[in-house]
């Protein structure tokens, strides 16, 4: 069995290129189910298609009390807050949090609290700090935090302030990242 | 283990005993039950709250709601309300009309509940929605919520004027017939909704939660509203749902609420599975 439960991605300007390459790196076994905080327009739906393109794994849009499972590669739904509780996934429409709903901080508090040290979280390339708080929590509860090495990011604005606030985040190169969690995953409980 | 070695499951623990201890206590002392709301929506909310109150934990909350009636107004807000938009997700309100309109055309007479109404937002939508399809004299909307002060709003109808641009934009795409401002007046940073959307509109409090089915509706509205209640009450809100509609009667969920995780799921059939409109079969 895996360390990891869930790996939580934050990824906002750039986010397309950057998910495309990470989920092409990935093995088509990969075991561990990844929840990814894209920011998007309100009425974009096409995200989990494009990144179906990229991936053997299943993309699936997040749904109130989804439960997540390995195999699965689950996308946040515009115009909410996805959190967690328990074994599953659970939608706010609460207020948007530093003008993101979804916000990555939101997702990353919430999963950090209920994983701890079973979540990895992962910041990656955008115009803005979203990611930065959440990526501490999942520190502070034990968990393992990965930053896009911003010199591969398109805009390094976020990652930059994810390793300010993380700066013993390990720092991945794009290119490099599916590999990284392939190895990853592979740590044992 | 030492007090200074505290790992964080069991900080979590903690945590999770204390939020247990305050919503027991809430429900006793002033019978507003929240402990079968979605846990980390809650917690999130209690935060936002324990850190206004400039408190740093949950038991010091618990202290303060319990002794300081309005304080518990406040919390009672902060866990209650959810600010929606006019013609949040516009292609619902399309929907509607292309699909659920013509069915409604057919009835002489038709009742509307409007579950968790909050300050209103979407029942004007759905008011403006049945006025231009010719329905709205024919329709008694109940609009009801856990929340006097959110159900006060409601009534008012009176929206911040800066919201109105990205309402106007959500009418057009909904397939609005006319010119949005004519439904509102702006006054300084306000926009007024006419009156006369609310004429057949009739404002209750009701607890999703502990109440039970107070009539049969033809449609009942509730949108992102259960996503705040964890798996076990969605279920006895929906077995609420169920036994107030007739059959053929309409459910309206929000666009990622879903009926398969529900036992219900095969009493109803999809009118429009994407937007989550479903009517009751058996």
């Amino acid at each position: 069995m895996s360390a990891f439960s869930l790996i939580v991605v934050g990824v906002s300007a750039g986010g397309l290129n950057a998910l495309g390459t990470l989920l092409g790196g990935l093995a088509a076994d990969f075991p561990i189910p990844i929840a990814v905080v894209q920011h998007r327009s309100r009425d974009s739906d096409a995200l989990t298609l494009v990144l179906q393109s990229h991936t053997p794994l299943r993309v699936l849009e997040i749904e109130d009390k989804m439960t997540f499972e390995p195999g699965n590669v689950y996308v946040a739904p515009p115009d909410y807050h996805t959190l967690i509780d328990d074994d599953h996934f659970a939608l706010s429409v609460d207020a948007p949090v530093t003008y993101s709903r979804p916000s990555i901080d939101v997702l990353f508090e919430s999963a950090a609290d209920v994983l701890g040290t079973r979540l990895a979280g992962i910041v990656l390339t955008g115009a803005n700090q979203d990611g930065a708080r959440g990526l501490r929590k999942v520190v502070q509860r034990g968990g393992y935090a990965i930053v896009q090495d911003p010199s591969t990011a398109e805009v390094a604005v976020m990652p930059r302030a994810a390793l300010e606030l993380v700066p013993n985040a390990q720092v991945v190169p794009l290119a490099g990242l599916g590999a990284y969690l392939n190895t990853l995953s592979r740590r044992a409980a | 283990m030492t007090l200074a070695d505290t790992p964080a499951a069991y900080v979590r623990e903690l945590e999770r005993i204390e939020i247990d201890v305050l919503l027991e206590a809430i429900f006793r002392h002033y019978g507003f039950d929240f402990r079968s709301y979605a846990y980390s929506s809650l917690k999130r909310r209690l935060w936002k709250r324990i850190e206004a109150e400039e408190l740093r934990t949950v038991s010091q909350l618990q202290d303060l709601v319990l002794h300081n009636e309005a304080a518990m107004e406040r919390l009672l807000l902060d866990l209650s309300v959810s600010v929606s938009a006019m013609f949040r997700d516009p292609n619902f309100y399309l929907a509607f009309r292309q699909k659920v309109v013509p069915i409604l055309r057919t009835y002489p007479f038709i009742r509307i509940w409007h579950a968790g109404c909050s300050t209103g937002e979407e029942l004007y939508s759905m008011a403006i929605l049945l006025e231009e399809e010719g329905l709205y004299d024919r329709a008694r909307m109940y609009a009801t919520d856990i929340n006097e002060v959110v159900l006060t709003a409601a009534r008012e109808g009176i929206y911040p004027v800066d919201r109105m641009q990205e309402y106007t934009q959500n009418y057009v795409k909904a397939g609005g017939k006319r010119s949005f401002s004519e439904y509102y007046t702006a006054r300084y940073d306000h926009a007024l909704f006419a009156p006369a959307l609310r004429r057949n509109a009739v404002f209750a409090q009701h607890n999703l939660v502990t109440d039970r089915s107070f009539s049969e509706f033809n449609v009942i509205l509730c949108r992102n509203v259960m996503i705040y209640f964890d798996r076990k009450l969605q279920d006895r809100v929906h077995k609420l749902f169920y036994e107030s509609l007739p059959v053929f009667g309409i459910l309206a969920l929000g666009n990622k609420e879903s009926l398969v995780l529900s036992e219900y799921e095969p009493r109803y059939e999809a009118i429009d599975p994407r937007e989550r409109i479903y009517r009751r079969v058996t």
